[in-house]
């Protein structure tokens, strides 16, 4: 009795949990204007979100190419610096150590949207023209800490005379970086790209205060400008769905290459 | 083997970290082509020592010279030394061939030159057909031998080891023992070797160089490191010991357990305080009445293999440790004699304790970091600058830090016969020198006490 209601537990917050999503990926499957009427299953949507006929495509396929490109350069970015300010940390003894590391958990906890204002009221102290650069100098700030949380760990594990051997062996200290230390530490620097690849994806706050008035639109910012104008724009719920797999897929990378990760050890 | 051309020259080098001094002025020679250990406990910059060779670190003073040349300038990735480190440090990435292959390849050897040189290398450590493995699937001994051939393919003129073996069981480490000195004769090359190990350092080196607390202890073959120690931390260090307090009456006659005995020491003075070594196995024994020179009662006999270690106490009440291939019966009395030729006569470094302090009042003087009360001083005022004598058996020890002025930590202890020699390192980082007949351990947590009386206080003189 005890374990069926523990059973009904998790499942009622699963469904509450996945329900949103769930009706979503079920409704992008029928052609109706008003979301939650079924009018029969179609594939429709989706035709119309690959083929481009629909009421203002231009502007969706824009911002999903925003979203895109600002993700891809941001995560891209915060790999390298975090993968660089992970070594140094790591270097470092006692106090400075802690201190760091400690702030480099603040941008994570730190709510998005005081995050963003305050990178607005930096941009405009500084008299930084906002827009693209803007936006993806915001997601590297958030980004980077995700990249050094999850490169720490491998230098952790690593034999701390792998860098002094590879200078003995007549490497450069360039040389030991490419060959010796990089390759140890590609995997949680892919895991670092993953995470802040989707938390760019993800961030409405901060591109919102941090994107100008040149009319930059990711996906998130369209969604909220086109829900705002009254209903959302059908074809959304598709591709809501497909983001959603997508996620889902990388998460699931993620999770298997860290079980992969911990079984070698 | 080992020609008279220094390959290394390290002269007055030096290095702290954070403050605390690891080197302290260490000047040392390598002959070309020969096995060098530096061995001690941990701690005392052997390994720093190493590095600085390598060229991990740079000393804070002093020079390194390769062939005549200083080198402190130059990368480690420039200097033409390899290293075998503690933990290996293979690259988990490349499988065995990369790994050996890794410093061939940066130096754009050919690659048929590149797979020859790897083979050839792999012959030599045993590991033929290992090419294709991951490291991680090899063995400890396997890893080794592959971060040994990753070293040694690159044909450096000097090969650092540092603690090689360290991690390997017993039979493998006397095994790789054997291989290395193998290796060493073979390629003709120099080797420096770190290790704490003083088996090992005996069974491989050409030279030994003992080291303690950032300084060199002795310098010398493991002949003369052995039978000839410079010092009580030599001699404990190296092989098992009796170290025991002596006078040296005159050249060639010294006194010890109550006891006087012929030896082959000159120089030292008349009616000298001296330290004393002699092994367990150079004390003797006899049936014969003249050749006797003291006689025991064996308090513990114990089978070690290939000797029997045993206890006995003198009859003057010294405890002595004696090995023999021959057992005797517990509490049986037995005739004793040491050769003059196996009595190591050593400087005592300190008779007793010597504190540089000041005055706070006629009563008080403050020194090591408290203040101690001491008889009244009616000669000197606050303030005046004082050396403060006190002797090793008037150091007051406590169970409890808080108990004493001063908290310290049992450092280094040595058996003398009849009583401890304990060497104290204060919170503060100072050494005093204890002599009791309580127990203690290494690491024990002490506090220590002085009792007015026994502070023999002196104006010091500035120099």
């Amino acid at each position: 009795m005890k374990k069926f209601f523990a059973q009904c537990y998790i499942w009622i917050l699963m469904i509450l949990l996945y329900a949103p999503l769930i009706f979503i990926a079920v409704f992008s499957f029928t052609e109706s204007k008003v979301l939650g009427n079924w009018t029969g299953f179609s594939t429709r949507l989706y035709e119309n979100l690959f083929t481009g006929r629909m009421q203002g495509s231009a502007s969706l396929i824009s911002a999903v190419e925003n979203t895109l490109l600002i993700a891809l350069v941001s995560a891209a970015v915060s790999m390298i610096l975090g993968t660089i300010a992970a070594i140094g940390i790591h270097n470092m003894t006692g106090r400075g150590k802690r201190a760091l590391l400690f702030l480099n958990n603040i941008p994570m906890i730190n709510p998005d949207v005081i995050t963003g204002v305050s990178l607005f009221l930096l941009f405009i102290f500084l008299h930084f023209s906002q827009g693209y650069l803007s936006v993806i100098l915001s997601h590297i700030s958030f980004g980077t800490p995700y990249v050094v949380l999850s490169v720490m760990p491998k230098l952790r594990q690593m034999n701390p005379n792998v860098y002094e051997a590879a200078l003995d062996l007549g490497a450069t200290p360039s040389q030991a970086l490419r060959k010796v230390l990089i390759p140890q530490l590609r995997p949680g620097m892919v895991s670092g790209f993953i995470l802040a690849f989707t938390m760019s994806l993800d961030d409405f706050a901060v591109t919102f205060f941090t994107r100008g008035t040149i009319g930059l639109e990711t996906l998130s910012t369209y969604i909220y400008a086109d829900a705002r104008k009254g209903g959302l724009t059908p074809e959304l719920r598709p591709l809501m769905t497909l983001i959603f797999l997508i996620i889902l897929v990388l998460l699931l990378v993620i999770n298997i290459r860290q079980a992969k990760m911990q079984k070698s050890e | 083997m080992a020609g008279e051309e220094h390959i290394i020259d390290l002269k007055h080098v030096s290095k702290s970290f954070g403050g605390k001094v690891v080197l302290d002025d260490i000047n040392l020679y390598i002959r070309k082509g020969e096995f060098v250990t530096l061995l001690g406990p941990s701690g005392c910059g052997k390994t720093t020592t190493l590095r600085l060779i390598a060229g991990f670190l740079a000393p804070d003073e002093g020079e390194i010279l390769l062939d005549g040349r200083d080198i402190s300038g130059i990368p480690p990735y420039k200097r033409p030394f390899n290293t075998v480190f503690q933990r290996y440090a293979l690259f988990p990435h490349l499988d065995v061939f990369e790994n050996i292959a890794f410093g061939l390849k940066l130096q754009k050897v050919p690659a048929d030159e590149i797979e020859q040189r790897v083979r050839k290398v792999l012959k030599m450590v045993s590991m033929t057909d290992y090419e294709e493995r991951d490291v991680d699937s090899l063995s400890g001994g396997q890893q080794q031998r592959v971060a040994i051939a990753r070293a040694l393919v690159n044909q450096p003129k000097i090969l650092l080891l540092d603690e090689p073996l360290a991690a390997l069981d017993l039979k493998l480490r006397k095994d790789m023992q054997i291989e290395l000195k193998e290796m060493h004769r073979e390629l003709g090359i120099t080797f420096i070797y770190v290790t704490h190990d003083q088996e090992e350092a005996l069974t491989l080196s050409d030279t030994i160089v003992v080291m303690d607390e950032g300084r060199i202890q002795q310098i010398g073959t493991p002949a003369e490191v052995y039978n000839e120690p410079v010092n009580a931390f030599v001699a404990d260090f190296i092989g098992e010991s009796n170290i025991l307090n002596g006078t040296m009456i005159r050249d060639r006659r010294v006194s010890f357990i109550g006891h006087e005995f012929d030896c082959v020491d000159e120089g030292f003075g008349e009616n000298k305080p001296v330290d004393v070594v002699v092994r367990p196995e150079d004390i003797y024994f006899t049936q014969k009445e003249e050749k006797t020179q003291f006689t025991a009662t064996v308090k513990s006999c114990t089978f070690k293999g290939v000797h029997y270690e045993m206890y006995v106490d003198s009859d003057t009440g010294y405890e002595l440790m004696i090995q023999n291939y021959d057992a005797y019966p517990v509490d049986s009395v037995v005739r004793l004699y040491i050769d003059p030729d196996d009595i190591q006569v050593m400087h005592k470094e300190r008779t007793c304790n010597t504190f540089e302090g000041v005055m706070k009042d006629e009563t008080h003087v403050e020194m090591l970091g408290g203040t101690f009360e001491c008889l009244p001083q009616p000669d000197l005022r606050a303030g005046d600058k004082v050396a403060v004598e006190v002797d090793f058996d008037k150091v007051d020890l406590l169970d409890h830090q808080e108990e004493g002025e001063l908290a310290g930590e049992v450092h280094f202890l040595l058996y003398k016969g009849d009583h401890y020699h304990l060497t104290i390192l204060t919170e503060d980082g100072d050494h005093l020198w204890v002599d009791t007949d309580d127990i203690w351990d290494k690491g024990d947590q002490v506090g220590v006490n002085f009792a007015p009386q026994d502070l023999k206080i002196s104006k010091r003189h500035e120099a």
